[in-house]
């Protein structure tokens, strides 16, 4: 028998059937990538936190961190704001993801380029905005006293409500996509169903509808309240002072004290805390629901055996029951003054309510940031509504400064290369988690996707360490792999998302026509997927282009980039020209979304 | 049927959209206990139909009457119609038990009632322990009838199904057309189905409302439109059927007589309008047409020259060709041994009087 198995021609090629491992190859650079520049050094800043000056283990940090009541408080006071900026965003968030979510695609996608506009508009024209728009000398204020309204400025900003404005702002769309995520798959069929069965608008709604949205508020409240924790810059520039939130501490630990181990010990709180929000997450609602999976499913299967599953599905379905028949008496309430008529046409009245709700809101996501354009034309020297006179000084004092001109040259390159990067080691990445089986997907997917959900204060820092003892402190090189982490998350996604909408059989055609899988894909797939490769190369670069965490530690004074030369400028004094960089970040940012909107639409990708 | 109660009646409907006339001039009656199928190609209107009577779109003009009440502009919730939908729409979240309960809920039914009534109708479709379940944990032929039982649970005036096997594959299909037909004539319900399958139809129905863009092309029972079509697209639609070019040669009381294709001469019974000279179609069910054997005649009579011989199962096909070219189709019971004909002989083709069914050149009511 071994005669005969041993006997194979040696001319005959023999193909043997690939291992995952050896199939999965494409996936192994960007693993390599993260593992060097996001996992090792996050791990080593860990590590700092529990050794002493001496490099013993010890908890002497942690001790210091609990110690004095600043950092208690601090603690706090992030939470209560990254709290508060949860729930805003959720409950002016629903709405506008709910219209998006049953309205046509042509409207929708128009819409969705709206409240994507400040998802992609710098962080920093963003905040700049709002003190144009609510500063004392601002546009509000100015307008209010016009008015007679008020006699003295009001003080909207450099408070918390400030700071509530600007987060809920800044973090909004994030809250609107990932709900909308899990609202298109709920079949629109379910709430005429429930019309059919006799139920009015708001029992299908709060029974149905809703009990089927709340994986995605849930996933987007997480997302929200996570992102939240680690934000510096609003806070900075709109709270009052004393605002102060666990990332400014790090900041503060890092560049005026140079105290690691402190410092990573706040960053573990911080990441402690994520985790067990994720903890308390996946406990209720399941962590498939976070990809727009099922949160019934989940409950399915394991709600039933732990207490706080059970009380929340609980205690849910009563207060939606409630829901739903307060709702009902409300609509009998207007049906009596309004009667239902059989013989006649009638207009849907919370439609219309609907649409008002969720147009001031993406108004209010969209608009503020076009407020710096005006004003960076203004003769003002400081920044004040209404604007005086037409100048082109403050773009003078802009395109006239080696500083300014540098930083926007270099912000460019960095971009360019970071995004070119991410493209290298991202896309391939991409084609085996969208295409392949693998028993390690979830876990790799994860870990691809840790730079977006970690607070990237945590990131930058740990990269701060790592290239401090390398040499990379300063570097434009440094800034571009530095980015890259950041950037390459998003195209992993944005390609996945494409290819999941290919049809795989084009590439199978393609085969059995005779081309070699190099050819099919240079010839067949990526033609088709272009517009797809094209919107996550934009996305990439834009995510550098207005990075600004890793920006303000490793740049190190010689190789600044453009946001973090406005956040030098803004913290002195915030003056016109930081305004004129502002609409010339806007402008760029502008132009390569319309780009990429309009490629995609061309294409119809 | 003339003295039960309508359940439902529409007059007059109309619906555009934008430049798309989708349903136009549609007049229906159903009466109570009747099974009533929209059948049409995609697009032709019948789901837009359906989706009026269900007040999920509003018609431009025209009435739609629910147990006597005027609904044409009320809200769904209000019309007590129970509807089945083409996936079910069995919601995802809620037990089947449930999903049953809740029409009840919304009738505000005491507890007692609601597990009375959810359980009768769990024995009716014979799944009396699936109550606990997710809709998921079930297969697709438990979900239809968890739909269906989820609709009869509070006795609406009319049920409504948009492809309710459409999903389904084959032989669950054929048991489930007969499971609801069952139902149907048990509990009395009376139910408007929409279908694009003729055979599904032809099955479930005690009338059938034949319709084409975005009319009604023909309304009447199984029989009426599988064996006197009043236009080219019912006959074509419904079955096989050969449609030949005829010229009318005479008309007088009992027989029309025409010439077809290749000068055969056919006779037909007289139907409508003819008069001596017309172009018209006619048609001939395929299982209709006899193989002539030497000598023997009928009352039509075709040469053709056979060019394929088919088994497809219980029958055989034989697609032959008369002189002009007009192509001939004739089916028969599949026997042991050779087939009567080999393809390239010349044979001739034989149907009765009553087989040939005039049709008017334009399409007949409602298609023109």
């Amino acid at each position: 028998m071994t005669a005969i198995a041993d006997a194979t021609p040696p001319e005959a090629r023999v193909y043997r059937r690939r291992s995952a491992w050896v199939a999965a190859w494409p996936l192994f650079p960007l693993l390599l990538y993260l593992g060097f520049l996001f996992l090792y050094p996050v791990g080593q800043l860990l590590w700092l936190s529990i050794l002493d000056d001496g490099g013993a283990l010890s908890s002497v940090h942690y001790t210091k961190l609990f110690a004095r009541t600043t950092y208690v408080k601090v603690l706090g006071i992030t939470f209560r704001i990254a709290a508060w900026t949860t729930l805003f965003c959720l409950l002016a968030g629903y709405p506008v993801a709910y219209l998006l979510a049953t309205i046509n695609e042509r409207k929708r996608n128009t819409l969705i380029l709206w409240v994507l506009l400040p998802f992609w508009t710098s962080f920093l024209v963003r905040t700049f905005a709002w003190i144009v728009l609510l500063g004392r000398y601002g546009t509000i204020n100015s307008w209010l006293m016009d008015l007679g309204i008020i006699d003295a400025p009001l003080k909207l900003i450099y408070n918390f409500a400030g700071v509530m404005i600007g987060m809920s702002h800044a973090l909004m769309p994030l809250a609107v996509l990932t709900m909308l995520a899990v609202m298109r798959t709920i079949d629109p069929n379910l709430r005429n169903a429930a019309s059919t069965l006799g139920a009015r608008g708001g029992q299908s709604f709060w029974r149905i509808y809703f009990p089927l949205s709340l994986p995605g508020l849930a996933a987007g409240g997480l997302l929200v309240f996570i992102t939240a924790l680690g934000f510096f810059i609003t806070p900075a520039l709109l709270g009052g002072g004393r605002e102060i939130m666990v990332a400014q501490v790090i900041i503060e630990q890092i560049e005026e004290l140079l105290n690691w181990g402190f410092a990573g010990a706040v960053a573990v709180l911080l990441l402690a805390t994520a985790i067990i929000v994720f903890y308390v997450y996946d406990r209720l609602l399941g962590m498939s629901t976070l990809a727009g999976g099922s949160a019934a499913e989940e409950r399915a299967r394991d709600g039933s055996n732990n207490i706080i599953g059970r009380l929340g599905s609980w205690l849910g379905r009563y207060l939606i029951a409630i829901l739903g028949w307060i709702c009902d008496l409300f609509s009998a309430i207007v049906e009596i003054v309004r009667p239902i008529r059989a013989d006649r046409p009638r207009q849907g009245l919370s439609r219309g309510v609907l649409w008002i709700v969720a147009m001031a809101v993406i108004f209010y996501l969209a608009a503020p940031a076009f407020f710096v354009v005006p004003i960076s034309f203004s003769e003002n020297q400081f920044i004040e509504w209404p604007m005086k006179g037409f100048t082109l000084h403050w773009y003078e004092m802009f395109l006239g400064s080696d500083i300014w001109i540098g930083a926007m040259m270099r912000s460019f390159l960095v971009a360019f290369f970071s995004a070119a990067l991410s493209m290298i080691i991202g896309v391939p990445a991409a084609f085996v988690l969208a295409r392949q089986q693998l028993i390690f997907k979830t876990v790799a997917l994860a870990f691809i996707l840790a730079p977006l959900i970690i607070p990237r204060i945590i990131i930058a820092i740990a990269i701060f360490y790592l290239y401090a003892r390398i040499g990379l402190v300063g570097t434009s090189f440094g800034l571009v792999l530095g980015h890259t982490v950041l950037a390459v998350p998003f195209v992993v996604v944005t390609v996945m998302a494409v290819l999941k909408n290919y049809d795989e059989r084009l590439d199978q055609a393609a085969w059995t026509l005779g081309a070699s899988k190099a050819r099919t894909l240079w010839h067949i797939t990526f033609p088709l997927i272009q517009p797809g490769l094209i919107a996550a190369y934009l996305f990439a670069f834009v995510t550098s282009f207005d990075e600004l965490t890793i920006a303000l530690f490793i740049s190190g004074g010689t190789a600044t980039t453009l946001p973090k030369q406005m956040w030098t400028d803004a913290l002195l004094k915030v003056s016109p020209t930081v305004l004129a960089a502002s609409t010339v970040v806007l402008f760029f940012v502008t132009c390569m979304i319309l780009m990429a909107e309009y490629i995609r639409r061309r294409t119809g990708g | 049927m003339a003295n039960t109660k309508s359940k439902l009646r529409i007059r007059d409907l109309r619906k555009t959209y934008g430049p798309v006339v989708a349903l136009e001039g549609a007049n229906v009656d159903l009466h109570e206990g009747e099974f009533l199928t929209l059948l049409g190609p995609s697009g032709s209107g019948k789901t837009t139909m359906l989706m009026i009577i269900a007040g999920l779109t509003q018609p431009d003009s025209g009435d739609v009457w629910i147990d006597g009440k005027l609904a044409t502009y009320a809200p769904t919730f209000k019309r007590d119609i129970g509807m089945v939908f083409q996936n079910y729409a069995l919601f995802p979240h809620l037990s089947v038990y449930e999903n049953i309960a809740f029409p009840l809920r919304m009738r505000k039914a005491p507890d007692d009632v609601i597990a009375k009534e959810v359980s009768r109708v769990l024995e009716i479709i014979r799944l009396p322990d699936v109550g606990d379940r997710l809709p998921r944990e079930l297969s697709g032929g438990q979900q239809q009838r968890i739909a269906l039982a989820r609709c009869i649970v509070y006795r609406p005036s009319i049920i409504l199904m948009d492809e309710p096997l459409g999903a389904l594959d084959k032989k669950l299909r054929d048991q489930l057309q007969l499971e609801i037909k069952h139902l149907h004539t048990e509990l009395g319900i009376t139910v408007l189905y929409v279908t694009h399958d003729q055979e599904e139809a032809l099955v479930m129905s005690d009338r059938i409302c034949l319709m084409n863009e975005g009319r009604i092309s023909q309304l009447g029972t199984p029989d009426e439109l599988y064996f006197y079509p009043e236009s080219v697209f019912a006959a074509d639609f419904l079955g096989e059927s050969n449609l030949l070019d005829a010229r009318v040669v005479d008309v007088n009381n009992d027989v029309v007589h025409l010439k077809g294709p290749g000068d055969a001469v056919l006779r037909a019974g007289p139907r409508g309008e003819v008069r001596e000279g017309d172009d018209i179609k006619v048609m001939v069910r395929p299982e209709t047409i006899r193989l002539l054997g030497d000598g023997e005649e009928m009352a039509n009579v075709i040469k053709a020259k056979i060019k394929d011989v088919i088994l497809v199962g219980q029958v055989t096909k034989f697609y032959a060709e008369v002189s002009d070219g007009t192509p001939i189709t004739v089916t028969r019971l599949t026997h042991v041994g050779s087939p009567a004909a080999e393809p390239g002989s010349e044979v001739r083709f034989g149907w009765a009087e009553e087989s040939t069914v005039l049709l008017p050149k334009n399409g007949g009511r409602g298609g023109a």
